[in-house]
């Protein structure tokens, strides 16, 4: 395995009249399909360093290294094109396009890379729902859809051009068991089965016992000390351990 | 279909109601901007129609513009020159050689698309008729000539202009006069003039233009008789010309006026304070019916805003996804784009649909003629060119700012509020 992604000495201060730090110098590497969660209580700086790490924020001081290239010189443009060929993001709320249908969602990012034809295009926006068991809802709007079947169809667009990186935010927080189980084994199947390098913020500690790694944070600074706590036997027979 | 259209299409209908509306704005000023500019300029050309066709287009006058140079001055340019007691030359009137100068004229119509000119020798001149004495001018024309630059013969209510070949002692009046002298056709009336020739003519035509004055002091009579009446044989007192483009009738006066050194008058240097007010009427008459549809932008503006701030979330994930600034900005000016082009082109069906139902209406004129009379309308392309124009210039600039307020959005910014 080598390193995807090295983050060294990442702050992010945001400027306000009393400067709120939150992030605060934290060094971290990722390996190629490695499956890792942040974890951490509300407000510890979890969401914030994910931003960080999927370049839509840029950090105050430090560096940070994706796929060897340091992305510290580059404008916003420069950032946005790194994330549409190299990054997928997989977000609390779906966020989908309310008036497209679940494949025109996944078709989004693979027409503005616009490195596929049209029709490879559509064939790989059917692929991708498909994998993900959506093959009957494709068609459908995201209102006309659950909870679960939205946040599948979130990741089959992040999946959308291929990327190195996934990042997830809090993906599970909003659905209910069944599902987030779904989401979850979606996710550690990415990693361990399609080599993909998954990063997710979660307070689930039945989500975290299924990744590979678990980092926490408290106000903004790694938790060395920090473990996972114990998961309740009724959660437990829905994951899959290692 | 590229993206931005896909999604800025998806917007507009997802908002069918406000589309609607700021649509509608537009159509009804764009359509207002066609019937208001088509009916002001309608009756703009329809006034400068009248001006044109009932004047010549360029007078040429035995005058100069400025005095004639003296011998001794031409002789010695630079030197104080003082000679006493030189009267100048005692001459006959009138355009000297003016067959000559008409011939040049006429070569000219090759090159400028075609005119036509007639020669006219006019002197003043006392009728007398059964006691009644008036002063008129009377005008030696040549008809076949005449009638080509001039509408006098559509306004002959009775004989003809060309009875004045058949009898070269004929002379055609206005009803004015007709009406003074109690006069009809076939009458003898006097002719004196100032030199005291005297001479019996008779009526052989009758004329009528509406206008008073004119159809009071004029009368026409042969060239030929004219010219030995006023004792000026072989001399005219204006050349009168028409062009087929009465627009260049400027640069053609000029090119007479260096040729042959008399005055040459065109009709736009003649009415230039008419021209001017026309001028300053359609700089108001535009920026009146443009201000519509900048208050119809304003519609477009409200519409394109609330599409913005309704798809904060939206334009957060497809920046978030790698979209740039610029792909949004373009989404938004594409629907600008949309509503601008559909509403410019609705608000032409439904303008030319004005102007057809103006067209319709007809006017009894109050004074002379009975003839009812339709509103001017003209149907120009560059009116449409200027309201489609306005209508997508205004319709772009109206989804700007709220463009430019869509690509600014910051994901994080927007991702954080939702979380």
């Amino acid at each position: 395995m080598s390193v995807l992604l090295q983050a060294q000495h990442l702050t992010r201060i945001l400027p306000a009249t009393i400067p709120v730090t939150l992030v605060n110098d934290i060094s971290l590497d990722v390996q190629r399909g490695e499956f890792i969660a942040i974890m951490g209580p509300s407000g510890s700086g979890k969401s914030s360093l994910l931003y960080l790490l999927g370049l839509l924020d840029a950090p105050t001081s430090g560096q940070l290294l994706l796929d060897g290239e340091d992305t510290s010189g580059l404008d916003e443009e420069a950032l946005a094109d790194t994330r549409l060929a190299k990054l997928g993001f997989v977000f609390q709320f779906h966020f989908l396009l309310a008036e497209f249908s679940a494949l025109d969602n996944v078709k989004l990012p693979m027409i503005r890379l616009g490195k596929l034809t049209s029709s490879q295009i559509d064939k790989r926006a059917q692929q991708l729902l498909s994998d993900l068991g959506l093959a009957e809802h494709m068609h459908k709007r995201p209102d006309q859809m659950s909870g679960g079947q939205r946040q599948r169809v979130a990741i089959a667009r992040a999946l959308a051009n291929d990327p190195l990186l996934i990042l997830a935010d809090e993906p599970t927080g909003n659905l209910d068991t069944a599902s987030a189980a779904t989401v979850r084994q979606i996710l550690r199947d990415l990693a361990s089965q399609q080599g993909k390098t998954v990063i997710t913020v979660t307070h689930d500690p039945v989500f975290a016992s299924a990744t590979d790694r678990r980092i926490a944070l408290v106000d903004g600074r790694l938790d060395p000390d920090w473990e996972l706590p114990a998961i309740s036997i009724h959660d437990s027979t829905t994951h899959k351990t290692e | 279909m590229p993206l931005s259209l896909h999604i800025a299409i998806t917007h507009l209908l997802a908002r069918k109601r406000q589309t609607l509306v700021s649509l509608s704005g537009i159509v009804l000023g764009t359509a207002f901007f066609l019937a208001v500019s088509s009916l002001m300029r309608g009756s703009e050309l329809d006034f400068i129609k009248r001006l044109v066709d009932n004047s010549p287009h360029i007078t040429v006058s035995d005058e100069y513009r400025s005095a004639d140079v003296q011998p001794a001055t031409l002789q010695w340019p630079d030197a104080a020159i003082n000679i006493r007691n030189v009267k100048p030359q005692t001459e006959v009137r009138g355009i000297r050689g003016y067959q000559q100068k008409l011939d040049f004229i006429e070569s000219l119509s090759q090159s400028i698309g075609g005119l036509r000119v007639a020669p006219a020798l006019t002197g003043s001149v006392v009728l007398t008729f059964a006691g009644r004495i008036e002063a008129v001018s009377l005008t030696g024309i040549i008809p076949a000539s005449m009638r080509q630059v001039s509408t006098i013969e559509d306004k002959i209510i009775a004989g003809s202009l060309e009875a004045l070949n058949a009898n070269p002692n004929g002379i055609i009046v206005g009803q004015g006069l007709v009406d003074k002298f109690k006069l009809a056709m076939g009458r003898n009336i006097t002719v004196a003039t100032a030199d005291g020739v005297v001479r019996v003519m008779k009526i052989v035509g009758i004329f009528r233009t509406g206008n008073a004055a004119y159809d009071e002091t004029q009368t026409y009579a042969l060239l030929k008789r004219v010219q030995t009446l006023l004792e000026r044989p072989n001399r005219v007192n204006r050349f009168v010309i028409k062009l087929n483009d009465p627009y260049r009738a400027r640069d053609v006066a000029g090119v007479i006026e260096k040729r042959i050194g008399y005055k040459s008058l065109s009709w736009l240097e003649a009415s230039e304070d008419i021209m001017n007010v026309l001028f300053i009427r359609n700089i108001i008459m535009y920026s009146v019916v443009t201000a519509i549809l900048v208050v119809a932008s304003f519609g477009i503006y409200n519409t394109i805003s609330t599409i913005v701030m309704e798809k904060h979330r939206d334009i957060a994930i497809m920046k978030s996804m790698g979209f740039h600034a610029r792909d949004i900005r373009r989404i938004f000016l594409n629907e600008g784009l949309i509503v601008g082009l559909i509403g410019s082109l609705l608000g032409v069906v439904v303008g030319l649909g004005l102007m057809w139902a103006l067209g319709q209406i007809t006017i009894k004129s109050p004074f002379v003629s009975n003839e009812p009379v339709h509103l001017p309308l003209y149907y120009g392309t560059e009116q449409f060119a200027i309201a489609v124009g306005f209508a997508m210039l205004s319709s772009i600039a109206a989804s700007y700012l709220p463009a430019r307020k869509g690509g600014r959005v910051h994901p994080v910014d927007i991702l954080r509020g939702a979380a």
